[in-house]
């Protein structure tokens, strides 16, 4: 029962093997981008599941409210600061993208290498 | 400025992170040039300030908004943030003033303001990554210096600098996310961001294993951001395609500003938990500075791009630092930060000096520059200085952190003294491949009629400064020796300081 009750780090596991391998084998620079990106939202899984606790609420007090379970909030805001930066760097590498194709007519690494030693 | 002088930690990353807008919204080329390169000034004297400061009294804290460490967010600058931060606004200063002729032929007069306004935003992330006290705002600060860096070396001539660029955003991405990782599951176990808070909480942990695999994580990620040996794949082509300027000041500090994170994190964060820490830390790092030293240099030796022949030598020269580092003794600690700074004004100079003959429309590939030395004979002179103190000849900056070095091996043992091997190695091909370089400006047939053309005065004014400083930190080593012994104090505090003198290596 207790791999079951992991079930969210199997998934950060198995995205981020997938989006390195994807970021590995492809020579496609659009699906490097891809498994990169892929990468990095398998990191921001890990940091979503860490503060999740069952039945927790947002940490906020009021007078008079009964004492409850809170969720760390942190880690959220730790994070939307990282998918800002992911979304930064995508779209930086997508930007070098087009105009890779702009000056090569192409997008794939080997052909851009061929292209280079002609 | 005294009203100023607490401030100082914050303000080397707010000035010049602050003057990167207002440095996009100035229109003329030279008024952003002139703008972005009084920042950076700024900045450096804002370093020394915080250098003095750090060695007179110690360590300073300054709590963001006021709020309190561990909650609040620290900045902390000890001797080793301020020796990174004096290399960091120093490379910056230098490039900057060497960039004007580069830049103004490889990028549109309308695109410098950008151009400009992105180099502060490497100075502030680089600056951010020296001063930050937790580990969150280290990632934060390498992704702004590394999108930053990004855009500058795509400023680069030619559609092949794009390909470079883009190889360097994802492995750059790659370590950044590792490193992402690595604090997450230490944030997991300790629930603090703070280095110094972390390293406390640290030892009081049961379970190891979240540890141990943050520690790996921490490792790779940063060992990528500072291109160690196996992982250098986007360094040659970086430092290769980028515009000469931004060679200068990437080459000088940026894989530096990762070790320095990397070290941190080894030195102070991590061993107080894991048994064996530091012997597990040099069977790892040696055998890679050692491979990074031979391999690197051999490369080296066979490039005829001299840009991508000085990028290779500083995989090797990235090794040294390192090899410094396993040593875990005050002397070989104390010598690889002597050769953070030591190499970057060494090979600072070498990439000056290759501006300036870019200036002069000779391209910089061993064939072009046959006969260099008749036509620019005040640059490659300076070439020659700064090629010395990289090979590590007497009487310049660079032999004295190899005979640290050296010091630190012997003082190892009978097994230790086998580093000096590579060492040595590694320099007779660094005077391999530097001959290769001085032969064809000294000896090569130069194609048309030689004329004599210097590259603009302030270029050679600032070309013959670094090469002095090489000369002058070979002959007073004391300060910078002081600076690193104290930044080695910091990481390994329970050490005996590290005597000035260099003493009898001593058989232990």
């Amino acid at each position: 029962m207790e791999y079951l009750g992991l079930y969210n780090y199997w998934v950060f596991a198995v995205l981020l093997v997938t989006g390195l391998y994807a970021v590995i084998v492809s020579t496609n620079l659009l699906k490097k981008l891809l498994g990169m990106s892929i990468f990095q939202a398998a990191v921001f899984l890990l940091y979503i599941t860490m503060d999740k606790i069952e039945g927790g609420t947002a940490p906020i007090t009021r007078a008079g409210a009964p004492d409850q379970l809170y969720s760390n909030p942190l880690p959220q805001v730790l994070i939307l600061t990282a998918i800002v930066v992911g979304i930064a760097t995508l779209s930086l590498g997508l930007a070098m993208v087009v105009r890779i194709y702009d000056d090569y007519g192409t997008i794939d690494e080997q052909e851009m290498a061929r292209r280079d030693r002609e | 400025m005294n009203a100023l002088a607490p401030h100082l930690p914050a303000l080397q990353v707010v000035v010049p992170l602050l003057a990167a807008p207002l440095v996009l919204m100035l229109r003329a080329p030279g008024l952003a040039w002139a703008a972005a390169a009084a920042t950076s000034i700024c900045a450096f004297a804002i370093s020394v300030a915080l250098t003095i400061a750090s060695l007179d009294s110690g360590p300073l804290s300054y709590a963001l908004g006021s709020w309190a460490a561990p909650y609040g967010i620290e900045l902390r600058v000890d001797a080793f943030s301020s020796l990174v931060l004096l290399i960091v606004a120093g490379a910056s200063s230098v490039g900057l003033l060497v960039a004007r002729p580069g830049i103004d032929r490889d990028i549109e007069a309308e695109r410098q303001p950008t151009f400009y306004a992105a180099w502060l935003l490497v100075l502030a992330g680089l600056a951010g990554i020296a001063v930050a006290g937790d580990a969150f705002n280290i990632f934060v600060f390498m992704e702004i210096s590394s999108l930053a860096t990004y855009v500058v070396i795509a400023g680069g001539r030619g559609r092949q600098a794009l390909g470079a660029v883009f190889n360097y955003l994802i492995m750059g991405t790659i370590g950044a996310t590792f490193y992402l990782i690595g604090v997450g599951l230490i944030y997991m176990m300790t629930g603090t961001l703070n280095l110094a808070d972390m390293a406390e909480r640290i030892q009081a942990e049961a379970d190891l294993t979240p540890v141990l695999i943050a520690a790996g994580c921490v490792m790779v990620g940063l060992a990528i951001k500072a291109a160690v040996f196996p992982l250098h794949g986007w360094l040659p082509n970086a430092y290769t395609f980028a515009p000469h300027a931004v060679t200068v000041f990437i080459a000088a500090c940026s894989t530096k500003v990762a070790l320095y994170a990397l070290l941190r994190f080894n030195f102070t964060v991590l061993p107080g938990s894991l048994a064996d820490y530091g012997p597990q830390f040099t069977r790892f790092v040696l055998p890679l500075a050692v491979v990074a030293m031979l391999a690197a240099s051999v490369i080296a030796v066979f490039q005829r791009q001299v840009k991508r022949m000085l990028a290779y030598s500083s995989i090797a020269q990235i090794g040294y630092m390192l090899l410094g580092a396993g040593m875990l003794s005050m002397v070989g600690l104390t010598a690889g930060l002597l050769h953070m700074f030591n190499h970057a004004i060494a090979k600072g100079g070498l990439f000056i000096a290759l501006a300036c003959v870019a200036a002069r429309g000779i391209g910089t590939s061993l064939d072009e520059m046959a006969g260099a030395a008749r036509r620019m004979p005040v640059t490659m002179g300076a070439f020659v200085v700064a090629g010395l103190s990289l090979i590590g000849v007497p009487g310049t900056a660079g032999f004295i952190s190899k005979w640290h070095l050296l010091l630190g091996a012997f003082e190892m043992g009978p097994q230790g003294a086998w580093l000096a091997v590579p060492m040595l190695l590694s320099s007779v091909a660094a005077v391999v491949y530097l001959g290769r370089v001085v032969e064809a400006a000294y000896f090569g047939k130069a194609a048309e009629p030689v004329v004599r053309a210097e590259a603009p005065i302030w270029m050679i004014t600032v070309l013959i400064g670094i090469a002095a400083a090489n000369v002058y930190f070979g002959i007073n080593p004391g300060a910078l020796l002081e600076i690193a012994g104290e930044a080695a104090g910091a990481l390994l505090p329970e050490e005996a300081p590290f005597e000035l003198a260099p003493s009898h290596p001593t058989q232990s």
